[in-house]
């Protein structure tokens, strides 16, 4: 495939990337590695930097301090900033900032400048799927297909990187399923590293190969969706990632024992730990396993294809509990409540 | 997001059009620092107080009179059930298109000494009309010819009005008339207020008008203490008190218009109103706007065509006519360049790098315009004189005036749609490649053109019209159409006046029709 980029993608290495605006800290000593060809989101709530990081990787902010390098080339040190327009870095905005100017094919060829030429105009219109609407004018696309202008613009110089900037928050959600799966494909047929910010968690693991997940400014966890999904390394990382219930304990030889009973946890621990249960692992019936533990159900939310149960232990503390929507429970009911598959566990604090 | 430091040559060249279009001002105070005692003598002159108080008196009787024609035209063409009344509403907005010296021609040659009117009732053994000149002339002239400026903002709201509210008061049980002045009227006072103050800064900047109706007013007894004197120092002097006066007025205006941004109604979609019935006041309200439509725009045309056809019944020869014409092209069409190059500086400076110097090379932009063209020219005379003697008296300086006085009305527009442009849109262009100069040529400056079109008309429009700075200025035996109209009026030439208005009006019509398709015309 022509699109490929000739050479291996180039990685991206972030080091000690500073940057403030005023007494605001934007970006707090951020290191990322991307290695090439991969997609890596960046996640994390609004506020934590991913779009001045975004920004910065671009050119388009100086940062204060750290290096960024793309492949071989430095492209901001403490001596050298390289402006944008020769970072060979393609960028998708938010709202996509499509030329309003020029029609599909006068976006997609801006970016060639001189050497524009038809074939690689409908080359990469084609890779996105759009070859037929070439020549409409960009506002009368729907938002998807506005979507896949950018894309095909960022992607037509082939750039060594493609940035995304929210990349699917201005699409509905009827349609974001279905951009989400196409812009996958897109990027890995053009086989460019790629780097996307976002904000929804299910966004992050469901479509990247690699998730950061930034905050105040800083990575937190970098790995791969399940890592990060099953294995937060801090609380803050878990509570942030879903729904989850920090019980203390005691760990020894492989099991960890808490209100719950006694688990298995795939990570070495010892002495007293924090253990993370997810309301998915949390099960219960009217008979248990025997180790089960008695509760009360004390509340319950029904969101059709499953419900959240809230449950009153014997101590008094509360657990959730989310399952298939049938059987129906109800406050009052009593029941037995015990844990599936292995648990996670961090140090105590 | 955060501000960015602007390209030196940017910053550069947006600090010396604010300088130059802070020059007038800063010289004038120059002038009058420098011989602060005998401007302080003028200054307490018993007779700068009586120019103060008539020029006090016409801006408030023009303005209160505007107001009371506007208004009732608003209402009746928006809100009521008056006959034709999309052809009234824009039959009432014409006379703004004459400007107001020609206007006051027109009226002198109608009910002057010598005028239509009094060759027609001379045979009746009538010897002497009433004087149309002085206070009375000067007002009637001015309002005919400025209350478009309140009609187009009260029609405007009148249209934003929620009718909801009326139907409320309405439910209470309130009357027609009681709605009027509780709910309807309360809502338009923003409108009012910002029209009327555009109206009270013509009046207090003009010069045709008053100085064709012999009415002593600020700039008129600036000019006659300009050509009366070697001593400018007494011109100087009631200049700089006009520019006081003027930034009052200003400053008010800009209260108000930011007041206003917060009485717009919300962007939801208003339910057309039903319009109110006239009933038995059909007629009368036919006949008021007949006679405005009448006085305001078919006497003065009327007049014009028929003076122009006993002009050209004459044969007189039509070569100083396509001279001056040519003169006043070439001075607007420079001002109209020169204002848009420095007003794109202004604006990309102000929008994309807002900092404290581009706030500052923004106001300086303003410098210019918040002086009467009469102070401009004044001050721009004394600076010629005494520093730049080479210039004076040049098509240069006369241009620069020109340009520097109306610079801000390029700035607007060009602001404005520089404004619409997300930044991000320029970003995405460098990110393809692209160096900043590159970018600027063909996304940005596209996608602003019809703004920098708007701004250039506007200079255009108002550049061919002017008169007091090219009557001081103009390299010597330079004529444009607005010196040749005034000198042909002030001679009582009425005939000789009509051919140059006649081509004035058609040269500012292209423009005008520009400006109005877009509806800048009274931004």
């Amino acid at each position: 495939m022509t699109d490929r980029h000739p050479d291996t993608p180039a990685s991206l290495t972030i080091r000690d990337l500073r940057k403030s605006f005023a007494d605001t800290v934007a970006v707090g000593g951020l290191d990322l590695h991307v290695e090439g060809g991969r997609l890596c989101a960046l996640l994390g709530p609004s506020g934590c930097g991913k779009t001045t990081t975004l920004r910065l990787i671009a050119g388009l902010e100086r940062p204060d301090a750290g290096s960024i390098e793309l492949g071989e080339r430095a492209l901001t040190t403490a001596g050298t900033f390289v402006p944008p327009e020769r970072r060979r870095i393609g960028m998708v905005f938010q709202d996509y900032a499509l030329f309003p100017h020029y029609d599909v094919a006068g976006n997609v060829a801006y970016g060639l400048g001189r050497r524009a030429n038809r074939g690689r105009v409908r080359e990469v219109l084609e890779l996105v799927g759009l070859d037929r609407v070439a020549d409409r004018p960009v506002h009368q696309l729907s938002g998807g297909q506005q979507q896949r202008v950018a894309l095909a613009r960022a992607l037509a110089p082939t750039p060594e990187l493609i940035l995304l900037d929210e990349p699917f928050s201005n699409l509905d959600a009827s349609l974001r399923e279905r951009v989400r799966e196409d812009v996958r494909e897109i990027i890995a047929a053009a086989g460019v590293t790629a780097l996307f910010v976002t904000h929804d968690q299910e966004e992050a693991l469901s479509l990247a190969e690699r998730v950061a997940v930034l905050r105040e400014g800083r990575v937190e966890q970098v790995g791969t969706p399940e890592e990060i999904y099953s294995r937060p390394s801090t609380p803050w990382m878990a509570a942030f990632l879903g729904e989850v219930e920090v019980l203390a304990g005691e760990a020894r030889d492989g099991r960890v024992k808490c209100e719950l009973g006694s688990l298995a946890v795939e990570t070495k621990a010892e002495g007293t730990v924090e253990v993370l249960i997810r309301p998915e692992s949390v099960a219960i019936g009217i008979t248990g396993p025997p180790d089960a533990t008695e509760a009360e159900v004390v509340g319950r939310r029904f969101y059709g294809h499953d419900q959240l149960v809230e449950l009153r232990l014997p101590s008094g503390r509360k657990v959730s509990s989310r399952r298939l929507g049938f059987p129906a429970w109800h406050p009052g009911d009593r029941v037995q409540v015990w844990v599936e598959g292995p648990a996670d566990v961090l140090p105590g604090s | 997001m955060a501000p960015r430091r602007p390209p030196v040559l940017l910053l550069l060249a947006g600090v010396a059009v604010g300088g130059l279009a802070a020059l007038p001002a800063v010289y004038l105070a120059i002038t009058i620092a420098g011989e602060a005692s005998s401007a302080a003598d003028a200054v307490f002159e018993r007779r700068t107080l009586e120019v103060a108080l008539r020029t006090v008196g016409l801006v408030a009787a023009v303005t209160v009179g505007a107001i009371g024609l506007a208004v009732p035209l608003a209402w009746l063409t928006v809100r009521t059930d008056l006959p034709a009344r999309r052809l009234w509403a824009t039959l009432t907005t014409l006379p703004l298109v004459i400007p107001s010296y020609i206007g006051a021609y027109l009226l002198v040659s109608a009910f002057g000494p010598r005028g239509a009117l009094q060759g027609a009732v001379e045979p009746l053994g009538i010897e002497r009309l009433p004087s149309i000149y002085g206070f009375v002339g000067a007002w009637l002239a001015l309002t005919l010819f400025t209350y478009p400026l309140v009609l187009i903002p009260v029609r405007g709201a009148l249209r934003r009005l929620d009718p909801q509210l009326e139907e409320a008061a309405r439910a209470m049980g309130r009357r027609p008339a009681e709605i009027f002045r509780t709910v309807v009227v309360p809502q338009l006072v923003p409108a009012i207020g910002g029209g009327g103050l555009l109206v009270a800064l013509y009046t207090l900047s003009d010069f045709g008008a008053v100085s064709i109706m012999r009415f002593d007013s600020f700039t008129r007894e600036i000019y006659i203490a300009y050509q009366a004197s070697f001593d400018r120092t007494e011109a100087a002097a009631l200049g700089a008190v006009l520019v006081v006066a003027m930034l009052v007025l200003l400053a008010l205006y800009a209260r108000l218009r930011g007041a206003r941004a917060y009485h717009r109604a919300g962007p939801g979609t208003v339910r057309p109103m039903g319009a109110i019935s006239l009933g038995r006041w059909r007629v009368p309200a036919l006949a008021f706007c007949g006679v405005v439509v009448a006085i305001a725009l078919l006497l003065p045309v009327g007049l014009l065509v028929y003076w122009s056809t006993q002009q050209l019944g004459d044969g007189l020869a039509l070569g100083s006519v396509v001279g001056n014409a040519g003169n006043s092209l070439l001075v607007a069409s420079l001002a109209a360049a020169i204002g848009v190059v420095g007003a794109t500086c202004v604006a990309v400076l102000t929008v994309r790098f807002p900092s404290p110097v581009s706030a500052l090379v923004e106001r300086l932009g303003y410098a210019g315009y918040a002086l009467p063209g009469i102070v401009v020219a004044l001050s721009l005379v004394f600076f010629g004189t005494r520093v730049a003697l080479p210039l004076y008296q040049t098509l240069a300086m006369l241009v620069f005036a020109i340009t520097v006085h109306y610079l801000p009305l390029a700035v607007g527009p060009l602001g404005a749609a520089l404004l619409q442009v997300p930044p991000r849109i320029e970003e995405a262009a460098r990110g393809l490649g692209r160096r900043p100069l590159e970018v600027f040529g063909t996304v940005t400056a596209p996608l602003v053109a019809s703004g920098g079109l708007a701004g250039a008309a506007l200079v255009f429009l108002h550049a061919v019209k002017e008169l007091p700075a090219t009557l001081l200025l103009a390299p010597i035996g330079f004529e444009t159409l607005a010196t040749d109209i005034w000198r042909q009026t002030s001679s009582g030439f009425f005939e000789a006046a009509a051919i140059p208005a006649l081509v004035l009006l058609l040269i500012a019509a292209p423009p005008l029709y520009l400006l109005s398709e877009k509806g800048t015309v009274t931004s």
